[in-house]
C-alpha cells in the first residue's frame, strides 16, 4: 500500500492523537497527517488538500460528524475520498445514518489498534 | 416519557446495584482497552479523592443526567500518559484532555451496556480543574458512585440520573 495522506478530525487532541499512533501501528506509510477538531476545520481542509482517508468522530462542537460527512460530499475533489467514524455514539441508528450519508466504516470507541487497523486496511484496499 | 428507572420501579434497587456493576464494568474495559491497564475496586470504598480535574458528559433522552469522572491532578496526568504512550512529563497537558475521553467513553459504553443506546444522546464533554467548588446538578434523582484504584490513585466515576 503506497504512502497514505491523512485527515482525523476530533475535538480531542488526545484522541487524534491516539488514532494517528494507530494508523502507524497497523502499518500504514503515512505521508501527511492533519488534523481538525470540527466539521467545519475538516470541511476547509478538505477542500483545500488531497486526503486518502479520512477519520472522523460523531460528537464535536461546531459541525457535527454526521453534519461534515453531508458537506463531504459536495466537495467534488473529496467525492472518493473514505471516511471511517471514529466514536462513542455507537448506536444502530447513528451508524446507519453515517453510512447513508456516505461513511464507509464504523469503529466505536473504546478501540484497540487492531480494531482500527481491521477496519481501515479493508477501507483503504478497496479504494485502490 | 419515562425514565428506565421510573418504569421498573419496583425493581429500583436491583436495577441500581446492577447499573452499578455495568458503570464498574464500562470503567474497567474503557482502562483496560485504551490505557492498557486494570483497575480495581478499592478496599475501603469511602476513600476521599481531592478533585483536581473533574470531567463532565451530560446525557439527555430517555436517560437523562450527568456522568462525571474525579481524579487528582497526578492521576489525570498518568491517565493521559498511559493513553498517549508517553512519558510522564510529555502528558500533563493533556490531563484535561484525556479525562474528558475517559469520561466520554465510559458514559457511551455504559449507555450501550443498558440498552440506551438510540435512546439517549450524550454532550461533548467539560471538564473543571481545582477542587474549590460546588457541583450543583439541575437533576434531581438518583445517584450512583463509584470508586476505581488506577495506579494507586482513587478515580471516582459518578453516575446521576433523573427518575
Amino acid at each position: 500500500m503506497s504512502s497514505i495522506r491523512a485527515l482525523i478530525v476530533d475535538d480531542s487532541s488526545v484522541m487524534r492523537k491516539i488514532v494517528e499512533r494507530c494508523l502507524r501501528q497497523a502499518g500504514l506509510d503515512l505521508s501527511d497527517v492533519r488534523e481538525a477538531s470540527n466539521g467545519l476545520e475538516a470541511i476547509a481542509l478538505l477542500k483545500e488538500n488531497q486526503f486518502d482517508l479520512v477519520l472522523s468522530d460523531i460528537n464535536m462542537p461546531v459541525m457535527d460528524g454526521l453534519e461534515f460527512v453531508r458537506n463531504a460530499q459536495q466537495i467534488d475533489s473529496a467525492k472518493g475520498t473514505p471516511i471511517v467514524m471514529i466514536t462513542t455514539e455507537g448506536g444502530e441508528k447513528h451508524v446507519m445514518e453515517a453510512l447513508s450519508l456516505g461513511a464507509k466504516g464504523y469503529i466505536r470507541k473504546p478501540f484497540t489498534p487492531d480494531q482500527v487497523k481491521d477496519h481501515v486496511i479493508p477501507v483503504l484496499r478497496s479504494q485502490a | 416519557m419515562s425514565s428506565p428507572l421510573s418504569s421498573t420501579a419496583n425493581a429500583g434497587g436491583s436495577l441500581l446495584e446492577h447499573w452499578r456493576v455495568l458503570l464498574c464494568e464500562s470503567a474497567k474495559h474503557v482502562f483496560s482497552t485504551m490505557l492498557g491497564a486494570q483497575i480495581t475496586t478499592p478496599e475501603q470504598p469511602d476513600i476521599e479523592v481531592v478533585p483536581e480535574v473533574t470531567a463532565i458528559v451530560g446525557l439527555a433522552g430517555q436517560l437523562c443526567g450527568v456522568l462525571t469522572v474525579r481524579c487528582g491532578a497526578a492521576c489525570a496526568t498518568q491517565i493521559a500518559s498511559r493513553m498517549l504512550g508517553v512519558a510522564i512529563e510529555e502528558a500533563s497537558a493533556n490531563q484535561c484532555d484525556a479525562v474528558a475521553e475517559v469520561c466520554n467513553m465510559v458514559a457511551g459504553n455504559f449507555k450501550a451496556k443498558i440498552g440506551m443506546e438510540d435512546k439517549c444522546m450524550l454532550s461533548v464533554p467539560t471538564v473543571i480543574t481545582g477542587c474549590d467548588y460546588q457541583f450543583h446538578s439541575l437533576v434531581s434523582g438518583t445517584r450512583m458512585e463509584v470508586p476505581m484504584i488506577f495506579e494507586g490513585e482513587v478515580v471516582w466515576f459518578t453516575l446521576e440520573v433523573r427518575e
